[in-house]
């Protein structure tokens, strides 16, 4: 009987740190089966941000640098610029890239910096212990909007796939989600589209993916996985914002 | 070896591409702008990179990618953008990576003025960024000495595996001097297949390196730090550098300065000798590893009445003199820091007065 399912090259045995119904582990697997799937593991540089997941050079067999808060944008182009030769993707939150990091991530993608963001938002500071984050939905409750996060006060959740699709550079924006096998299907289809963007060396790519974070949302993983369908999914629209010509 | 004209802004570009390093980030700021505006045009001459980003902030991370991946690189900025990219460079030093600094210092802190300072010299030698770490920093007084320490500093970062800094001022990268560019290729750049992020395929090795600054063990980090340490101190053993003016004579007072403001400092001694006071200087050419053995040993001359700091800051290398004459002769400072450059006149006119205060 032939093998069916296997762990990806690209990923190590290590068990990861994420918590029970977080989606980070899902979004890790299809970044490490795109890898194998287009061969080029040996050429890759990936970066990783401050937040959950700033382990995640644990958890891939390919090189790795961990960046500061917010800076994995410039660093991916300081390699991108010095070895265009190399694949390079930065894997980021919404606190490291919407609130820290904006103005890199948004001077890369004006650039055109021929890299690949993957960009996890689940509306919220997890590492820090889930404090309010650009993305936080309006009226959502964190440890520094505790009677809800009043957008009178702090402005609306910001749409990072919006707002970068409007820059005149080419590029390829995606907005996906794995809260089901059907998304995960079409989230997988992206990452894999995303870097082929970058083999191409045809534009700067981003993916970005709705995720979920049971443990600062106060929800069963079930629970959360129907917050996100029903309230972010609402707000965050899936789909491609912007394609290269 | 052919002398050219140059303006030390330009001189320190070519010495960096004469060091072998054809990658250059930066972000423009006054009185260094030029080392950006004579490579934009240079670098694509010679086959090399640069890119002017968005920010200082930026350009520090840039640095570190490309270096974490193996590559020499450099920049070049003025206070207020070394003290944006000093986040970076706390990064850069705990990711062990050999990248380069220059900072052509302007008046601070804040805005403060575009005129000439040495009012970086804590943030330089004591860290501007956080954590325990050290830069190696190189002071020199002449465009000359830019373009020779700039390439020394490459070989100085590989060596080390640590950021450089060439801290000069504004007059040094605004004034006009010759300089001579040696003819011998630059020292090719070690393997650094050991740890940089430059693809397993380009290395034909199958473990996957991590360029990191995280280490959450207290014990591991702790050990980290051990081991930054220890280089520091190796730089203290083998990389004091300084030059002594005057000393062989009995010198009643040893003036300390260095960069700019040491030449200043050259004239007025010049003068005083004329006029039959003799007066000794060192100028440390290295401000970390500080040379704390050679200010020791000369003030210790019994001629020696008083240790007199000279600089363009409100006194802040006299900190480190007054640490390595550890009391043995009295310390004084004298200095300006609003960007005017205190002229020999008022250099001999402080140190008479010094001099004649520990004669009463």
């Amino acid at each position: 009987m032939g093998v069916k399912f296997k762990r990806p090259e690209a990923l190590t045995e290590n068990h990861t740190h994420y918590c029970p119904g977080c989606t980070h582990g899902i979004i890790q697997r299809l970044v490490g089966e795109t890898i194998d799937e287009l061969g080029i593991r040996g050429k890759t540089v990936g970066i990783a941000p401050v937040g959950c997941a700033v382990l995640s050079y644990n958890y891939f067999t390919c090189d790795f640098q961990e960046a500061a808060h917010g800076r994995a944008p410039a660093m991916a182009t300081g390699i991108k610029r010095v070895r265009p030769d190399l694949i390079v993707f930065t894997y980021q939150g919404d606190g490291d890239l919407a609130s820290i990091g904006m103005g890199e991530i948004v001077h890369a993608a004006n650039r055109g910096e021929k890299f690949t963001t993957i960009f996890v938002n689940n509306a919220v500071y997890g590492m820090t212990g889930g404090q309010m984050a650009p993305t936080t939905m309006p009226g959502q409750r964190t440890t520094t909007s505790p009677f809800g996060r009043d957008t009178s006060d702090t402005g609306m959740p910001l749409r990072v796939a919006e707002l970068l699709s409007s820059l005149a550079t080419p590029g390829y924006i995606t907005r996906q989600t794995v809260i089901s096998p059907k998304h995960i299907r079409k989230a997988k289809k992206a990452i894999k589209k995303a870097f082929e963007y970058q083999i191409e060396k045809k534009c700067f790519s981003l993916v970005e993916v709705v995720s979920t974070c049971p443990t600062n949302w106060g929800m069963t993983p079930v629970d959360a996985l129907k917050w996100t369908e029903e309230t972010l999914l609402a707000y965050y629209k899936l789909g491609d914002y912007k394609l290269p010509e | 070896m052919t002398k050219v004209l140059m303006k030390g802004n330009e001189a320190i570009g070519e010495a960096a591409i004469r060091a072998g390093c054809l990658n250059y980030f930066a972000y423009p700021i006054t009185p260094q702008s030029e080392v950006a505006e004579y490579l934009s045009k240079r670098m694509p001459e010679v086959g090399g990179m640069f890119l002017q980003a968005e920010s200082e902030v930026a350009v520090a991370y840039m640095l570190f990618g490309a270096s974490g991946c193996g590559e020499m690189v450099f920049t070049t900025s003025s206070s207020p953008g070394i003290s944006l990219m000093s986040e970076g460079i706390s990064y850069i030093a705990s990711g062990q990576l050999p990248v380069v600094f220059v900072n052509i210092i302007r008046g601070g802190p804040g805005l403060g003025g575009i005129l000439p300072s040495q009012g970086d010299y804590f943030q330089a030698t004591k860290g501007g960024g956080h954590g325990d770490y050290r830069l190696l920093v190189m002071a020199p007084a002449s465009v000359q000495e830019s373009v020779d320490m700039v390439m020394e500093a490459f070989v100085l970062a590989e060596k080390y595996r640590n950021p450089v800094m060439i801290l000069g001022d504004g007059l040094i990268g605004q004034m006009m001097e010759p300089v001579e560019f040696p003819d011998t290729p630059p020292p090719p750049p070690p393997n650094k297949d050991e740890w940089a992020t430059n693809g397993m395929d380009t290395r034909k090795s199958n473990t996957h390196n991590i360029v990191k600054t995280l280490f959450l063990d207290p014990e591991v980090l702790n050990n980290h730090n051990l081991k930054l340490k220890a280089k520091y101190d190796r730089m203290k053993k083998e990389e004091v550098k300084f030059v002594s003016y005057n000393t062989e004579s009995d010198y009643k007072a040893l003036i300390v300065s260095y960069g700019t403001m040491s030449r200043v400092c050259l004239t007025a001694i010049d003068i005083m000798k004329e006029e039959g006071l003799e007066i000794g200087m060192i100028r440390p050419q290295t401000l970390f590893p500080f040379p704390e053995t050679a200010i020791y040993k000369a003030a210790l001359k019994d001629s020696c009445k008083v240790v007199v700091s000279i600089e363009m800051s409100m006194g802040q290398m006299v900190e480190d003199v007054e640490r390595c004459i550890k009391g043995v002769k009295p310390v004084q400072w004298y200095g300006k820091c609003g960007g005017e450059v205190p002229s020999p006149e008022e250099i001999i006119a402080v140190t008479k007065e010094f001099v004649k205060e520990q004669s009463i």
